[in-house]
């Protein structure tokens, strides 16, 4: 079990420093950051004094564990076109997108679990069948089409409510929160749907047939001939045994809820990282697109190494 | 009053095309304390009555006719309320795999506590009580520790003890046991069955024993009913009907049963219906390669291989746990015969047979085949070897790729091992099907068109690609009915006799060996404890553990002797 457990968080180590690698090569490899910092009237003496103290004429491992060491301590660079510390554009930025993750995250996982269960259980009926069609076209329609269409329907035809921004926040310590005022509650309805009704729906279909799959196992078999109540064949038996394999895909798609929150962040113009990553790319930010890109992989990699935990917390046969 | 009385039952299966009938006028009665066995081959309709007595029917199944009555009152027809209310309360099932019975995110307490609230309506504290209670009542040890283990920490005895323990929650009145013991070694078998019968005895259970084995039927039940295709052909006290069968599928039947006490030269075959399909192996013998060594040389010599599995991980080596599988095996087989290896499962007799094949690299210990060197190691074994070995698997299911088609299954060893190709290859892939008795346009399907006993003619048919000297035999027909079983061990047998193939015959069945077997290994926990001559070995066992084995053989001493040929 220990084994385990260390096992996996040396794994998480390595994928982070390879990265770490790509998100620093770009400063490598995309331009000369020395060339975009001084301007037209510059000297060889000035270039070379500049490179000096960036560092830039170490040996190139040495400037990457330098570049891993200083993001450890929480320092990722200074942005090139803000000019202020990446770290604190981050931590101003990422309230927002996390908040927004959450929602729709919640939202995708508990609406899909309960659809997914009931379509499973009425497999053949009509509420059923419906609820599968129409999922069908909530996998089919890009992200950025659902947003749109759900902004013309509830913010421009019916006025109910607001196409964009987070509305009012509230400041708790350095954290920026919409859930305490009613207008940032608001706004996030139509963001939060956008993102989360592809994952809603996968997770939905995944359950389904999960479920299905559990409900024809000799030990459900042997739950009804015990006499036990459909409540409980269904809702103890077959759930538990369900969640394994609902466990890891809904991981990896609450990663990609952060990740991919650029399109939603985009369409409703909602203050968060993606939408920071998007303007940084336009201007060659360097420094914010490496930061966003290592920010991006240790969630997934934290994500992950929560669920393959869960994973043990659930299945006993994996914790001999 | 019957307890359980089945009247005129007809339970059928509609689909769009046609109507499937799985069980036609049946009757059957159950008194208290009687154990009834049902018995028949695979779709005769044995579990399909155990469901219809249990509400549980898988859909579009139904009942289409007839009643069945608990106590006099009709149950068959209730609504699904009324019917829970009886089903784990007045009747209990158990079933095949304590394996997949169990749930295995529970504890075995969660699940009896369960089970004991639903049907009793105790406090927790009660139910508890009622649930180590009743760990003990079915044999297990420690029952108060045992009863916060998961599944997966009993073994397959202990875990039908837990199944048995369910059933019993709320002291039901009848069991329907389907094939409680098929899964499980003969020893656990015997303490399985011994269970039951203490709770007909005792506590005057109705027990109605669904199962395939003859053994299980002639040592266990007090009345017998024979089903064939979906109807009862035959029932009466057990001695009666194994020991003087009426119906001609009884007769066949029973004469199909391996005997443990006398050797046959071939099988009987089951006749009744007509499904016997003919092969012809000494066909193939004209253009089959002669052996390099004559008759009696060792072919196979294993010398001392030893395997061991991790069996508990850690990053240290030191810390590491191994499991030895296989403990320093020492043997021969000689050209021509049928080595058979016995023992329990997990008892390394697969190991072994997986070493010799290359499947496993060996820990240990050297193997040599025809005097040269072909110990298997991480790379496996020389391609020349093989060519001359080929294994034929247990489970006719999975050991056909589904996605490839019956002809090309059999010609890829062949192809593999670049033998022979095109028309020649063909015409090879045509002959084994036919000799097999499935005929050549066989090869145009694929393996889901055919039944268990024709996917194992497949898998020889396989086996015989490269045209190999050596075959090794795992298990090859615990998956199947005693009728097929006899088919395909009466093709092995002409495969030795006409081709002259040396065979590594692994089986747990001790009836079989001694049909099937020159010499027999006995394992026991990874260790060979004797090896000896057949007839000797079941003669007179020197092993404490081979007696010990061969005294929980079922006897069979009942069985009618019509329709067999002694060698």
């Amino acid at each position: 079990m220990f084994s385990y457990i260390l096992r996996r968080i040396a794994q998480s180590v390595l994928v982070l420093f390879v990265v770490g690698l790509v998100a620093f090569a770009m400063f490598r490899f995309v331009g000369d950051p020395v060339e975009t910092m001084l301007g037209q009237e510059r000297t060889v003496e000035d270039i070379e004094r500049l490179r000096e103290n960036l560092g830039l004429n170490d040996p190139f491992f040495v400037q990457y564990a330098n570049f891993l060491l200083r993001a450890a301590q929480g320092d990722l660079g200074i942005s090139y076109r803000q000019g202020r510390p990446v770290a604190e554009i981050i931590a101003e930025r990422l309230p927002a997108t996390l908040e927004l993750a959450a929602v729709s995250g919640a939202f995708a996982l508990i609406l899909g679990i309960v659809l997914g269960i009931f379509t499973a259980i009425r497999r053949n009926g009509f509420a059923a069948n419906a609820i599968m069609t129409l999922s069908l076209i909530g996998v089919s329609l890009p992200t950025f089409l659902i947003g749109i269409l759900l902004i013309y329907l509830f913010a421009v035809e019916l006025s109910w409510l607001p196409s964009f921004g987070r509305g009012e926040v509230v400041q708790l310590g350095g954290w920026s929160t919409g859930f305490l005022t009613q207008s940032g509650l608001v706004a996030l309805i139509l963001p939060a749907i956008t993102l989360g009704l592809y994952q809603m729906t996968l997770i939905m279909r995944l359950v389904r047939s999960e479920m299905l799959e559990v409900m024809r196992q000799d030990y459900i078999r042997f739950a009804r001939a015990r006499g036990l109540s459909q409540r409980a064949i269904h809702f103890r038996h077959a759930l538990k045994n369900t969640l394994v394999p609902v466990i890891t895909v809904t991981g990896l798609q609450l990663g990609s809820i952060i990740a991919f929150a650029i399109i939603t962040e985009t369409v409703f113009q909602w203050p968060g990282v993606g939408l920071l990553f998007i303007n940084a790319i336009q201007f060659v930010d360097i420094p914010v697109m490496a930061a966003y890109l290592m920010l991006i992989s240790v969630m997934f990699v934290g994500i992950n190494l929560a669920v393959d935990l869960l994973y043990v917390a659930i299945d006993p046969r994996l914790r001999s | 009053m019957a307890l359980l009385e089945i009247d005129n039952l007809t339970v059928q299966f509609p689909t769009r095309r046609k109507t499937f009938t799985a069980v036609k006028n049946a009757h059957l009665t159950v008194e208290a304390g009687q154990i009834h066995g049902l018995v028949g081959e695979s779709g005769a309709g044995k579990s399909t009555i155990g469901a219809a007595v249990m509400g549980l029917l898988d859909p579009p199944g139904r009942i289409t006719g007839g009643v069945i009555r608990f106590r006099g009152e009709e149950i068959s027809g209730l609504d699904a309320a009324a019917m829970a209310d009886l089903r784990g309360k007045k009747i209990s099932m158990i079933f095949q795999d304590p394996l997949t019975s169990l749930n295995p995110l529970f504890t075995v307490g969660q699940q009896l506590v369960e089970t004991i609230k639903a049907h009793l309506g105790l406090s927790e504290a009660e139910a508890e009580a009622r649930a180590i209670d009743l760990i003990e009542r079915v044999g297990i040890p420690n029952p108060k520790e045992r009863v916060n283990q998961y599944p997966h920490q009993f073994s397959g005895g202990m875990r039908q003890r837990v199944v048995i323990a369910l059933a019993l929650c709320s002291e039901p009145d009848v069991i329907i046991a389907d094939e409680p013991t098929t899964a499980l070694d003969v020893s656990i078998q015997a303490q399985i069955l011994d269970l039951i019968k203490g709770l007909a005895r005792e506590r005057q259970v109705g027990v109605i024993l669904i199962t395939h084995d003859m053994g299980v039927i002639a040592d266990t039940t007090d009345v017998v009913t024979v089903m064939y295709m979906g109807e009862v052909v035959e029932t009466g006290p057990t001695a009666q009907v194994l020991g003087k069968p009426d119906h001609p599928y009884t007769k066949s039947l029973i004469a199909a049963v391996p005997r443990p006490t006398l050797k046959l030269r071939r099988f009987p075959l089951i006749s009744y219906g007509g499904r016997v399909t003919g092969f012809a192996i000494e066909d193939l013998a004209r253009n089959w390669p002669k052996p390099e060594a004559e008759r009696g040389a060792p072919l196979i010599e294993v010398e001392g291989i030893t395997k061991r599995f991790v069996s508990k991980r850690a990053l240290l080596p030191s810390r590491r746990e191994y499991f030895t599988a296989v403990d320093a095996a020492r043997f021969t087989i000689n050209q021509g015969e049928v080595f058979g290896l016995v023992g329990e499962s997990g008892s390394g007799k697969s190991t072994i047979a997986r070493m010799i094949a290359g499947l496993y690299a060996v820990d240990g210990g050297t193997v040599r085949y025809g005097g040269r060197d072909v110990t298997a190691t991480a790379r496996g074994v020389p391609d020349w070897y093989r060519r001359e070995i080929q294994m034929i698997f247990q489970d006719p299911y999975s050991s056909l790729n589904p996605r490839m088609r019956v002809d090309e299954i059999v010609a890829e060893p062949a192809r593999h091992h670049g033998l022979l190709k095109g028309a020649a290859l063909q015409a090879r892939v045509s002959e084994l099907l036919d000799r097999v008795g499935l005929g050549a346009e066989a090869g145009l399907k694929y393996p889901h068109e055919f039944s268990g006993g024709q996917r194992q003619r497949i898998s020889i048919a396989r086996a015989l690609a490269t045209q190999p000297r050596f075959l090794i035999c795992d298990e090859p027909t615990s998956a199947l009915d005693v009728s097929i079983q006899a088919q395909i061990l009466n093709i092995l047998k002409d495969l030795q006799e006409h081709l002259n193939l040396t065979m590594l015959f692994i089986s747990h069945d001790l009836p079989v060996v001694r049909q099937m077997c020159d010499r027999v290994g006995v394992m026991k926990d990874g260790k060979l404890v004797e090896v000896a001559e057949t007839e000797a070995l079941f003669a007179a066992p020197q092993h404490p553990y081979t007696r010990e084995l061969l005294s929980l053989m079922p006897r069979l001493d009942g069985l009618s002797d019509e329709g067999l040929a002694v060698a």
